[in-house]
């Protein structure tokens, strides 16, 4: 039952079987997109998932490994596409669902990528203070420009370094947690244990995840935010740059508007679920044993810094365009 | 009863193809036509990696059969989703080994499927879970966790998860592997109450299917035998056609293990 949304993230020749495992996901539009593209995809290179990934011989030909390179990037990022639509799905069909078991957990996971993390955020919020913006301010009062302070602080630490700063932190402490977790869960049969309980794993393990993740980042760049811009002042009061406090807030707020609010909630948000998923996705939805994890482990960081620097590129766009 | 009524089947295999869970394109089990009737205690024997742990799945509906069908209370495991929820429900699994949650207790482990499926009061939780606990004699374990507990503990609490919602059917993988003479002793006596009517079913008798590698600890005038020899599946029978078997497959299953002390 439930084994059959796990099993759809794991691409194979489709046999007829197969198909019908799949068959949970393959009923939505989305399903039948993923199905097509994952079908068509083994047929044309007539291998399975595993075997490309463990056993293809390397190419010979420079061209042979760009190509079966490409093939494996297609390949996982419609893995995480379908991951990502199924989990999306789940969120939405259960929501409220058992909620005895899942609000500790979603509490638990909220902890764990947020307040959790308070300790170490304050001191990257003084530190990025002291060593960005302290100098960047002593800069423009030496050239008398401080009347740009404003934008400029807003542009490198409002839409650009406090949320990618935090996702890029929140991936190495938490996104690596998640992998090494769910794969040994997956690895040591606790995932089939869960389904024969049936508990569906995704609600479970992945929608606390995302959900605490999301949250957490979104709150922790908020709290860099905060406390970079307050230890900045703080540094260039230290070197007597000659501008009061009201001066260097009345111009963070005028160079602030709604859309920063806007899209730094919906970037962060964006960052946690991204993130959340990636790693999931492979901790969970990949067949592995023990020893695979590590790997995979890495794998997936690398994955998430991708992601994350893809989601900024795509919020670089929003912002020149608006 | 009247001869014309009709008891369907627990679990009901027709020519079913079954390959292994890590590779779907390893077949270990082909054409299997088996019937499980209520209130019947199966043993399937077969050797390492015959494929006894994908048949059990394939019988919970965790593993589809590549061809052939599988039915579970009627109902196709095919099309096992959502609105099966409740057949899905009336089967009990345990693992090999247990397989418990590693970063829950023993008592959290147990009272799992009943929290997420069933909305009972805290003090009704407890309750049953203390009952459970103490059915299984695992109420000292309660708060350990499974890496604290001994195999012959964690299958125990592998079982109390598995009954905590009731089943109809349990399936158990390999229960006595590596488990204490006095804990196998124990197990077996246990199985024998759920077979025919443990007061935690209100005495109603319990469907069972368990399988294992080594038949001897098995031996029961009113239990059913099978074996998996070499992708096959053949029903043995009773034990005394077992005993008297001249297949060297069930021969080998009744040999002592070598080297093995009694």
């Amino acid at each position: 039952m439930f084994s059959h949304t796990i099993f759809v993230f794991w691409p194979r020749c489709a046999s007829p079987a197969e198909r019908v495992r799949a068959n949970n996901f393959d009923r939505t539009p989305a399903g039948h997109y993923a199905a097509g593209v994952r079908e068509n995809l083994a047929k044309a290179f007539q291998l399975t998932n595993i075997q490309v990934f463990r056993h293809a011989a390397v190419p010979k030909s420079y061209t042979d490994r760009l190509g079966r390179k490409l093939f494996l990037a297609l390949l996982t990022v419609q893995g995480l596409g379908a991951f990502a639509l199924i989990t999306v799905g789940v969120i939405l069909k259960k929501f409220g669902a058992a909620h005895s078991v899942m609000q500790p957990r979603v509490r638990r996971e909220i902890n764990r990528a947020g307040v959790g993390l308070m300790p170490m955020f304050f001191f990257v919020a003084l530190a990025l203070g002291f060593l960005v913006i302290g100098q960047t301010v002593s800069a423009l009062a030496k050239v008398g420009a401080t009347e740009y302070l404003g934008s400029t602080m807003v542009i490198v630490i409002v839409r650009e370094l406090g949320p990618l700063l935090t996702a890029m932190l929140v991936l190495a402490r938490v996104g690596t947690a998640n992998v090494i977790e769910l794969g040994t869960a997956r690895a040591l049969g606790e995932v089939e244990a869960l389904e024969a309980l049936g508990i569906d794993p995704v609600h479970y393990l992945i929608v606390p995840r995302v959900i605490g993740m999301a949250l957490g980042i979104f709150s922790l760049t908020i709290y860099l935010i905060i406390g970079a811009l307050a230890s900045g002042y703080l540094f260039a009061f230290l070197q007597n740059v000659p501008l009061t406090p009201g001066d260097y807030y009345r111009q963070i707020a005028e160079a602030l508007n709604w859309l920063d609010f806007v899209l730094l909630a919906l970037k962060t948000v964006a960052f946690g679920f991204f993130i959340a998923i990636v790693t999931c996705y492979h901790g969970l939805a990949q067949p592995l044993r023990l020893d695979d994890v590590s790997r995979v482990a890495v794998r997936a960081v690398t994955q998430g810094v991708v992601v994350c620097v893809l989601i900024d590129a795509v919020f670089i766009v929003l912002y020149l365009v608006t | 009863m009247n001869e014309n009524s009709f008891i369907p089947a627990v679990v009901e295999m027709r020519e079913a193809t079954i390959c292994t869970l890590r590779d779907s394109s390893l077949t270990v089990v082909e054409n299997v036509n088996w019937s499980v009737s209520p209130a019947e205690f199966w043993v399937v024997a077969g050797q390492q990696q015959s494929g006894k742990s994908d048949l059990l799945m394939t019988a919970a509906g965790l593993l589809l059969p590549a061809r052939g069908s599988c039915r579970v209370f009627g109902c196709e495991t095919n099309a096992f989703g959502e609105a099966q929820l409740a057949e899905r429900l009336r089967v009990g699994f345990v693992f090999a080994g247990g397989k418990l949650f590693s970063q829950l207790t023993v008592a959290e482990n147990v009272a799992l499927p009943l929290r997420y499926h069933q909305n009972l009061p805290v003090a009704e939780l407890a309750r049953v879970v203390e009952d459970l606990l103490e059915m299984l004699e695992l109420t000292p374990f309660a708060d350990t966790t499974p890496s604290n507990l001994s195999a012959n503990w964690r299958q125990r609490a592998a079982l109390a998860r598995a009954l905590i919602l009731k089943p109809d059917l349990l399936l158990l993988d390999n229960p006595l592997g590596g488990l204490g003479a006095r804990h196998r002793q124990w197990l077996l006596q246990f199985l024998d109450q759920l077979w025919h009517g443990h007061a935690w079913f209100g005495g109603q008798p319990l469907t069972l299917v368990a399988v294992t590698d080594d038949l001897r600890p098995w031996q029961h005038a009113r239990r059913k035998f099978a074996v998996l020899h070499e992708k096959s599946f053949s029903v043995a029978g009773a034990w005394s056609d077992v005993a008297s078997s001249a297949s060297h497959a069930v021969k080998e299953l009744l040999a002592e293990p070598a080297g093995a002390t009694m």
